[in-house]
């Protein structure tokens, strides 16, 4: 007996799971590189907040340095500082893909767009870590 | 008898089946024998019924894309040795409908690649008396290596946001476009920009750069994307600063 098959024919889709993410390295990495813009935001929050502090005089900062004591908040900074890390890290490493700059012909090595970048940022940290330690 | 290595391969008969399933096979392993030939041999010796595409045998066509132990891969330069002592898993690339055993509906990728315009577009041609459209070695070396796309689909499958937002124009289509907008012979920037900047297009692409990753080319399609959505930022400030016809 021959069948007829109709044309176009149904093709079998795959679903695919919610939980695509976790089964290849990869994925995971990209999950949690869009993960850290959370956490970024948080620190930026934090920062505002601190801010306001600073404005509303020394009794809203002593009650900001107290909150900023709680195990919880000291726990979730923590953890903000690693993924803002990977956030920073993962993007230097990527800017070079989005910047094809080309001189005399031949296109600037992924490691000379790079490379300023994480100038810029040990430049921003050391001005940071002498403003805050300086005394 | 010589080494054998079990070859798990998808069957799905869109007459019979309503889910695929695998059916294992034992194949020679054999050291000069890349994963096309273990199918050839089950479909030559075992069940002449397997379907799958392939031609060119060299990396060229680019038929014979499928997924090798969860991996998009060209099978035809996919060595058996390397999965040895197995079992390979054989199924079709991943994203795409099914129509049977290891074959993909592709036709959503066919009209999003001609969608994005992919050759020369001249605001005016040239007569054929006046000769070639001349390029020095330097104006090629700007799109060659997106130049090299295949249309095999590898990027397609390893691409997360095309899996579940089937209307994203995908890696190799935007690579391919992004190959004539820096073709110093086109003239056709603001034609694709239109198309190309639209949500489904380069701003579908989140950047997860697995397209780069599996592409047998080497074409980098993930870098593409990004160098046009920097381009299409350029475009949109230049349009706002300058809304009498900024646009180039």
């Amino acid at each position: 007996m021959t069948t007829y098959t109709e044309y176009p024919p149904k093709g079998y889709r795959v679903r695919i799971s919610t939980y695509w993410w976790l089964g290849r390295w990869a994925y995971l990495k990209f999950i949690l590189r869009e993960l850290s813009s959370v956490l970024v935001a948080w620190f930026v929050i934090e920062t505002l907040l601190q801010v306001n502090a600073l404005i509303g005089g020394p009794g809203a900062y002593q009650d900001f340095q107290g909150f900023l004591r709680n195990p919880v908040v000291i726990a979730l900074n923590i953890i903000s500082f690693f993924f803002i890390l990977f956030h920073a890290i993962t993007w230097f490493n990527l800017a070079p893909k989005a910047m094809a700059i080309r001189l005399g012909g031949k296109r600037v090595p992924a490691i000379l767009i790079a490379l300023p970048n994480y100038a810029a940022w040990l430049v921003a940290s050391v001005i940071v870590a002498w403003l805050v330690l300086r005394g | 008898m010589a080494e054998q290595i079990a070859l798990e391969v998808t069957r799905f008969s869109p007459e019979r089946d309503k889910v695929p399933s695998i059916q294992a096979f034992d194949v020679p392993l054999r050291k000069e024998w890349v994963v096309l030939d273990a199918l050839n041999y089950v479909k030559d010796r075992i069940d002449g019924s397997l379907s799958f595409r392939w031609s060119c045998r060299m990396g060229v066509c680019g038929s014979c894309g499928m997924m090798v132990n969860g991996e998009p891969k060209l099978t035809c330069a996919t060595f058996l040795t390397d999965y040895a002592p197995g079992p390979v898993r054989v199924e079709p690339l991943k994203n795409f409908p099914v129509m049977r055993d290891l074959i993909v509906e592709i036709t959503d990728f066919l009209e999003k690649l001609s969608k994005v315009k992919p050759w020369i577009i001249r605001a005016k041609e040239k007569p054929l008396s006046e000769g070639e459209y001349l390029q020095t070695p330097d104006e090629l070396d700007t799109y060659r290596q997106f130049s090299m796309c295949i249309n095999c689909l590898l990027c397609y499958a390893a691409c997360p946001v095309y899996g579940l937002d089937p209307l994203f124009a995908g890696p190799a289509a935007l690579a391919l476009a992004q190959r004539y907008n820096m073709d110093s012979r086109d003239e056709g920037k603001s034609e694709r920009l239109d198309i190309l900047s639209q949500h489904d297009g380069i701003w579908g692409c989140t950047f997860v750069g697995e397209c780069t990753e599996v592409c047998p080319k080497h074409v980098d399609p993930a870098g593409a994307i990004q160098q046009y959505k920097l381009t299409a930022t350029q475009e949109w400030i230049r349009s706002l600063l300058m809304p009498w016809g900024g646009k180039r």
